[in-house]
């Protein structure tokens, strides 16, 4: 029901128009604007008045002048799905980018998604093996959680992500996941790696992209990941698929946010973002999981690049309060040439507990994890104090816990780019590293794993 | 003007009316689907509203209905075990209604109008009735006998009241004058229910968590506030005072915080046995509800919902306790609202009145002598999210400056794994000296001393960490040495304490005591034994203090801890001759 068409703008500022004296529009309704070349902009009503009306535009409001004439079309943002989208490229507004045709709606959904109500979701407790074993061990991933990786700029976050979209699997099951992947102002070389690498492996014919690009317009990154986990939730919970929504990099997300927030002088939080970033974040955060009587889930795997390398800035800090852990990815280890540099021990999975063990990965797991977790964090501990005493000072248990911190960095982080161990695979080898230390240190060690899995005892 | 007047501006999730007849805190209907909203503002002819459902689509125009009510809470049987939203809809019944999605317009009863209860009238024909007197019992659950109260405000003379069963809108006491009471009333959320006085706390609430009970107690009817960055235990520390704390009941408020989390309540607690009780948790616990995700507006008010059912519980003379995580969440939401009124923000984009919200809502936890003449209480215990884990942002300010208890989490404690994260040094309680004799009374005469000891021993460990950090701990001498032995002791065995482990994430408050003082005997012996020629490397290393330690996690400990005790002074003896 597109209605009348306009002429009424009073104000530009930044992304934001401003009309008056228009018949009655609805708060978040669509609108399109047509510049006096004939070429259209798209955006989105934000404050609603019977005097004036403020709208976001998407495109960024270059050329945009009081001739222009703005429409509003009846409706709040939609994004057409059915199963059609499986396979397809779309821009960061939800149109077809890879020259096919329009999908075909089986249902128009909105797009903001309506919260899960908390009484009708269920626990995640399906146990994702990644094949990397740094996460499978440590900062075990669960089928429905939503883990960021909290990267900075010029890590390999994305190597890790692709490396996990291909690996990801439910152990004893070859189920595959629907990749959804959603772009936000990367570059386009970042984007052709992504996208390369998805058809290198076939994966593309299970993905949907919504690509939004450094070049493309800023604004429209605040509906990308919306539409993305639209399509995300249709695929799992009307269509059973399991999903995991890769999204990068949430940084420009968050910049795009700021950005309309400056222009409507709204008064900022921390470092000029806005107040209610938290609120906003969590809107999408929170679109994972799994509920009852549905088959399918949402995984989510959002990237995020701290700004300064500080876990402290509002976008990690933020997104840290609503994940449901975090992996974080390490300059320094990055800088020694250990891929994948992922630091385990800032790093966390608050859902391990619900699904590692003797029924889904293996009755050593939380010892052999505590322990690995525990060495390591000694060892790096005294790394700082041998440079300033010597390594002399040690006694013989801190030299072995010393020399363990290099054998975990070294033997048990770094893996290859298609390396892909199985959980079983990653514990033997924990036991095989940790067989430098004697066993009357590892205190963390249950005495009747150590009967079991230790190699000094086996065979 | 009339009780009828349309939307002139919407934005997000306030909206403005004009043309109707409001005053401040009226519950309005908002739009063609009746959305819920509360008027927080005037301004001559427009009325500002915050609504508690999401605004997309409605348009200015339709209509706005006052229903001249203010935002209440509904009180009475029915309300325990349920888990609701911020404005007190039943989740499970929007479940049956709009499915596992929230959507909007629905109106869902508080709990079942129609359910029979069984009354029990406890006054009689003639007697003379005070506001807030109980008349009638209910046993709601197997745990929890629900005292009906004439409503705060009536009063009179008993014309006829009957025992048997009713639901919960059916009269069950006329008065004199014509007023019938029945078992639900309500109760307008931002006002504090009326009590007699307040009493200064003097029992500890004890929740089983050996860190908060012996070193930083929180008093029935007390405050804590518990800061700490993402990730260090907030929500832990919460979720186990919910399950294991000697309250009677518990209000448990998820304000903006993760689905999952409320799931992961929702799962365990029908499962999980109040260890005071011996019946399911459940039995005693109300829920509310209102995560990130779902409208700021209602969680603005999840926290005054809580508070009040709070309130209601302890003027039957239970003790109460809630827990609101996080109340940072409450107080963003504010300020998303006050910054869509365009109110001159105060520190860092918070309105000016924030803190005097903060005070406001804590001073509704108290020990009271109920209208009743019971006595009752509501403990809160709220944690506090700070930007970054600094707490010099002014949510952690407000609330330092009301509350007793601190129980500072602690980013570094919980990268080591140690649990629960809450840093000893920083931490603290005031109410140790109205609490002491409560000790000395109930568990043992020089509880207060060992006290001191242990948070002793803790002081001197971290300043001597300080020149361990230069010279390396070999070159303490070894007196120095065995108290840093003890301290470890103290931290691993006492301070350390697994949430999730199914034995040691609830210590009896005997046990812990007797832990307290095993660790004093390990350093007295220890000491002797040192000063006989006995080599610390030795002491240290008996096996009996191992299985000491470690026997924490194995039922029974109470009843072998003091022949554990005896044996590792035994065998700590017996390393001088070793010598
Ligand atoms: N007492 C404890 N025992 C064992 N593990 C704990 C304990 N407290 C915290 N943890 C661990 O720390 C993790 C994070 O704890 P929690 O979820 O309570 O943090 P939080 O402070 O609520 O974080 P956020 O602010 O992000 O909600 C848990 O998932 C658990 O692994
Ligand atoms: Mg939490």
């Amino acid at each position: 029901m597109s209605g009348k068409e306009y002429r009424t703008i009073t104000d530009v500022k930044g992304p934001l128009v401003f009309l008056n004296k228009t018949e009655p529009v609805a708060f978040g309704e669509i609108v399109t604007i047509r510049l006096s070349d004939g070429s259209i902009k798209n955006g989105q009503v934000l404050d609603t008045s019977d005097d004036l009306v403020i709208v976001q535009v998407f495109e960024g409001t270059a050329k945009i002048n009081r001739e222009s004439g703005v429409t509003f079309m009846g409706d709040v943002f939609k994004l057409p799905v059915s199963t059609e989208l499986v396979g397809r490229i779309l821009d960061g507004a939800g149109r077809p980018r890879d020259g096919g045709p329009a999908i075909v709606a089986e249902e128009n959904a909105d797009i903001i998604g309506a919260a899960i109500n908390p009484y009708s979701r269920q626990s995640p407790h399906d146990f994702i093996q990644t094949g990397i074993s740094a996460i499978d061990c440590c900062t075990t991933l669960v089928r429905g959680q939503k883990l960021p990786i909290f990267s900075a700029s010029g890590l390999p976050h994305n190597d890790i992500a692709l490396q996990i979209a291909r690996q990801a699997k439910l152990k004893g099951s070859d189920e595959e996941f629907i990749v959804v992947f959603c772009a936000m102002g990367i570059t386009a070389e970042e984007y052709n790696f992504f996208r390369s690498d998805l058809e290198r492996t076939g994966a593309l014919e299970n993905a949907v992209l919504f690509v939004n690009l450094a070049d493309d317009p800023a604004v429209e990154r605040i509906i990308t990941p919306r539409l993305a986990l639209t399509a995300a939730e249709y695929l799992a919970f009307e269509k059973d698929y399991h999903v995991l929504v890769i999204y990068t990099d949430m940084t420009n997300y968050c910049d795009a946010l700021r950005q309309i927030g400056a222009a409507r002088e709204e008064v900022p939080g921390r470092r000029g973002y806005p107040g209610y970033m938290y609120t906003d974040l969590a809107m999408l955060y929170e679109r994972a999981g799994i509920v009852k009587g549905k088959k399918g889930s949402i995984t989510q795997f959002p990237i995020l690049t701290m700004p300064g390398d500080d876990i402290t800035h509002p976008i990690p800090d933020l997104s840290g309060y609503i994940t449901e852990g975090q992996i974080v990815i390490s300059r320094e280890l990055h800088q020694q040439g250990i891929y994948p540099p992922i630091n385990v021990l800032p790093s966390l999975s608050r859902l391990m507990g619900s699904c590692i063990g003797e029924k889904t990965t293996r009755e050593d797991h939380k010892s052999v994890s505590d322990q690995m977790y525990a060495a390591y964090a000694q060892g790096r501990e005294l790394r700082g104090l041998v440079a300033i005493v010597g390594e002399d000072a040690l006694n013989e248990r801190d030299k072995q816990l010393l020399d363990f911190s290099g054998i975990f960095e070294d033997k048990f982080l770094r893996q290859t780019r298609d390396e892909d161990r199985s959980i079983d695979e990653t514990l033997d080898l924990c036991w095989n590293l940790m067989s430098s230390i004697d066993t009357k240190y590892l205190v963390r060690l249950d005495q009747k794993w150590i009967e079991k899995y230790h190699p000094d005892n086996k065979e | 003007m009339s009780n009828e007047g349309v939307i002139y501006r919407i934005s997000g999730p306030v909206v403005t009316a004009t043309g109707m007849n409001a005053a401040m805190y009226d519950v309005v209907r908002v739009g063609h689907e009746g959305l819920m909203g509360e008027v927080i503002e005037l301004h001559g002819e427009k009325a500002v509203i915050q609504v508690y459902e999401d605004t997309s689509g409605i348009r200015p125009g339709e209509p706005v209905l006052n229903t001249e009510e203010t935002l209440s809470v509904s009180l009475g049987p029915g309300l325990l075990t349920q888990i609701y939203d911020g404005i007190q809809r039943p989740l499970a019944t929007l479940e049956e209604v709009m499915g596992v999605f929230i959507t909007r317009g629905v109106d869902a009863d508080a709990f079942d109008l129609e359910k029979k209860w069984t009354f029990e009238a406890v006054v009689g024909k003639g007697d003379e009735l005070a506001s807030g007197q109980v008349i009638g019992h209910v046993q709601e659950t197997e745990t929890i006998v629900h005292k009906i109260m004439v409503p705060p405000g009536k009063s009179g003379k008993v014309k006829s009241i009957k025992s048997g069963d009713f639901n919960v809108t059916q009269t069950v006491c006329t008065l004199d004058d014509g007023t019938e009471l029945q078992m639900m009333q309500k109760w307008p959320v931002r006002s504090p229910r009326p009590y007699r006085q307040k009493y200064a706390p003097d029992t500890p609430l004890v929740t089983g968590m050996r860190i908060l009970d012996f070193l930083f107690p929180l008093a029935k009817g007390g405050a804590a506030g518990i800061p700490g960055p993402f990730g260090s235990g907030k929500t832990v520390t919460q979720q186990s005072l919910a399950k294991y704390s000697d309250a009677q009941l518990v209000v448990y408020i998820g304000c903006g915080e993760r689905g999952n989390e409320m799931t992961e309540v929702l799962d365990e607690f029908p499962h999980l046995i109040d260890p005071n009780t011996g019946k399911p948790l459940m039995n005693r616990t109300v829920m509310i509800a209102n995560t990130s995700n779902m409208p700021v507006a209602a969680r603005e008010a999840s926290v005054y919902t809580g508070i009040t059912i709070a309130e209601y519980f302890r003027d039957m003379g239970y003790d109460v306790a809630l827990m609101a995580d996080s109340t940072s969440r409450w107080a963003e939401a504010m300020r998303e609202i006050s910054s869509r009124l365009e109110e001159m923000p105060g520190e860092e984009g918070y309105p000016a009145y924030l803190s005097s919200r903060i005070a406001e809502f804590y001073e509704r936890a108290g020990r009271v002598e109920t209208l009743n003449g019971d006595d009752g209480s509501v403990t809160v215990i709220g944690a506090v999210s700070p930007p970054g884990g600094d707490i010099s942002e002014p949510v952690s300010q407000g609330t330092l400056r009301i509350v007793k208890v601190f129980w500072g989490l602690d980013a570094g404690l919980a990268r080591q794994r140690h649990f629960p994260a809450i840093n000893w040094l920083n931490s603290y309680s005031l109410y140790p000296q109205s609490l002491d004799q409560w000790f000395r009374d109930n568990i043992a005469q020089d509880f207060p001393e060992i006290r001191t000891q242990v948070s002793g021993l803790l002081q001197i460990e971290s300043e001597l960490q300080e020149i361990v950090q230069l010279v390396g701990s070999d070159a303490l001498p070894v007196d120095q040495q065995l108290t840093l032995e003890v301290a470890r002791m103290i931290r691993e065995f006492f301070l350390q304490q697994n949430g999730f482990h199914e034995v040691d994430a609830y210590c009896d408050i005997n046990l812990q005591y007797k832990m307290a003082k095993a660790i004093l005997s390990f350093q007295e012996s220890a000491k002797s034994a040192m000063a006989s020629g006995a080599q610390l490397n030795d002491v240290v290393n008996v096996q009996s203090r191992t299985d000491l330690m470690r026997g924490r996690f194995e039922k029974g400990y109470v009843d072998d801890i003091d022949d554990m005790v005896k044996k590792m002074t035994a065998e700590i003896a017996g390393t001088v001759e070793g010598n």
